[in-house]
């Protein structure tokens, strides 16, 4: 085999990957999407007064956070069929990954509930504000900061496990870049465009994550948040 | 004698004749994974080290050359960089084996993150120990060898622990590369069957109780001992 770069394939198959691309976007964002609502579902399980509520939260997030993305992809897709229910590779993509990371992300809401300082509670009890007002007006405006660079991490953890769907046969960019090389039997040019389609997008995302995350700690007047 | 009970027994039974034909299969891919797991997180460690200590060089050919690697390997997908690994890299005439081509791929992929992880914990290490040791006039390789490296283990051992889970989890991804793993077993004998349930849901369950009952108490453990070490056993 020989290891000479095409340019000509290059440029013929470019306009394929790119559309592609925008699929890949596309599911990032719609699995992101669906992973905050759930990451909300799942932080609720967790700080209800129930007892048996929180540990049957607890061991489910435990669960799917330690079993592989690609196995859980593949159980839904394979198994809810037999029970009756048959969804598209999409659909089944989409649940997959806003469940896995609705775990990840559940986590970094509590961190972020949890590093709002104990006094700003009591200070809200002391001045009656209702449940409703203290989360609204005191606490979350603190969280948001504190949840950014975690929720910032998983949008770009999620637009990099998303070749994953490939697998089921959703038509992102990982798909189109095997497709193509097993038509024209080269996988040099589009694995190696698939990289840099990559490289391309989530180093200007992690930049602007790192970009917003200083702008609402200068909003919020806390700039000098040491990380370790 | 509801009908319900006659459901769950039948049930089991059925996924006990499932795993009696089935299970020794399964094992043999799981020794795979476990084979993989091992591999790939030697190789990340040495990676991390390596890369964590060139990040924070003053040279900046070598910093250059780290940042690079991490940038790069955390910019792109791991399913991408397996399969360039193995489908690409023959183009220039280097022909890995999958079971190579997986271990190469996860140990650089994770050694991008842990020489962050690595980088991080060695800032943390207090400026005294630096001062202390700069005063003491020790060399620079020496102040990192018998001052800085023992006393960054207590910081860093716990988000590396949570990185090797993570490992855990990706070794899966070398199924796609034609590794015999688990999750190949998996996929292979829902093929024959179709019974979808039976073996992902068994997949599943391994990895959670490696996960859960084998991979994450032994990481505990090290924390505990590398706290020890350093006299901060209560953390």
């Amino acid at each position: 085999m020989n290891a000479e770069w095409r340019w000509d394939f290059t440029f013929e198959i470019l306009p394929k990957m790119l559309w592609a691309t925008l699929n890949t976007i596309m599911a990032a964002g719609i699995g992101y999407a669906i992973a905050m609502v759930v990451g909300l579902i799942f932080l609720i399980g967790q700080r209800t007064p129930f007892k048996i509520i929180n540990m049957i939260n607890r061991e489910i997030v435990e669960f799917i956070r330690s079993t592989p993305l690609l196995i859980q992809l593949f159980f839904v897709y394979f198994v809810l069929p037999q029970f009756g229910i048959t969804l598209s590779a999409w659909v089944c993509g989409m649940i997959t990954i806003g469940l896995h990371f609705g775990t990840y992300l559940s986590e970094v809401y509590r961190g972020a509930l949890e590093g709002v300082p104990k006094t700003q509670w009591e200070a809200c009890r002391a001045l009656n504000f209702s449940t409703i007002y203290t989360y609204r007006r005191i606490v979350l405006p603190q969280a948001f900061p504190i949840a950014i660079p975690g929720m910032g991490n998983y949008l770009v953890g999620i637009f990099k496990d998303t070749p994953l769907l490939s697998t089921i046969g959703v038509a992102e960019l990982f798909h189109a870049a095997t497709a193509v090389g097993g038509y024209h039997y080269r996988y040099l040019e589009p694995y190696t465009m698939v990289g840099l389609i990559f490289l391309t997008l989530s180093i200007p995302a992690a930049m602007w994550i790192r970009k917003i995350e200083k702008d609402v700690n200068l909003a919020q007047g806390k700039i000098k948040k040491e990380k370790v | 004698m509801s009908p319900d009970f006659f459901l769950i027994e039948k049930v089991l039974v059925s996924y006990f004749a499932f795993l009696s034909e089935h299970g020794p299969t399964m094992l043999l891919g799981t020794v795979m994974t476990i084979k993989v797991l091992i591999c790939a997180t030697l190789l990340y460690v040495i990676i991390s080290i390596i890369f964590g200590l060139m990040r924070i060089s003053k040279n900046p050919i070598i910093q250059g050359i780290a940042t690079g690697y991490i940038e790069f390997f955390r910019g792109t997908s791991l399913l991408v960089q397996l399969f360039w690994f193995y489908y690409v890299l023959p183009f220039f005439g280097v022909s890995l084996e999958a079971f190579t081509a997986g271990v190469v791929a996860i140990g650089m992929n994770f050694g991008a993150y842990g020489a962050e992880i690595v980088r991080g914990g060695i800032l943390a290490v207090p400026k005294g120990q630096w001062e202390g040791a700069f005063a003491l006039n020790f060399t620079p390789a020496k102040r990192m060898r018998k001052i800085i490296i023992p006393q960054i283990f207590p910081i860093i051992l716990p988000p590396a622990a949570n990185l090797t889970v993570e490992l855990l989890k990706a070794t899966a991804l070398v199924a796609l590369v034609t590794v015999v793993d688990l999750t190949f077993e998996a996929k292979q004998i829902n093929s024959i069957t179709w019974l979808s349930a039976q073996c992902f849901g068994t997949a599943l369950l391994i990895y959670y109780i490696i996960s859960r009952f084998f991979l994450v108490p032994f990481l505990r453990w090290l924390e505990v001992l590398a706290a020890r070490k350093v006299g901060k056993d209560k953390i």
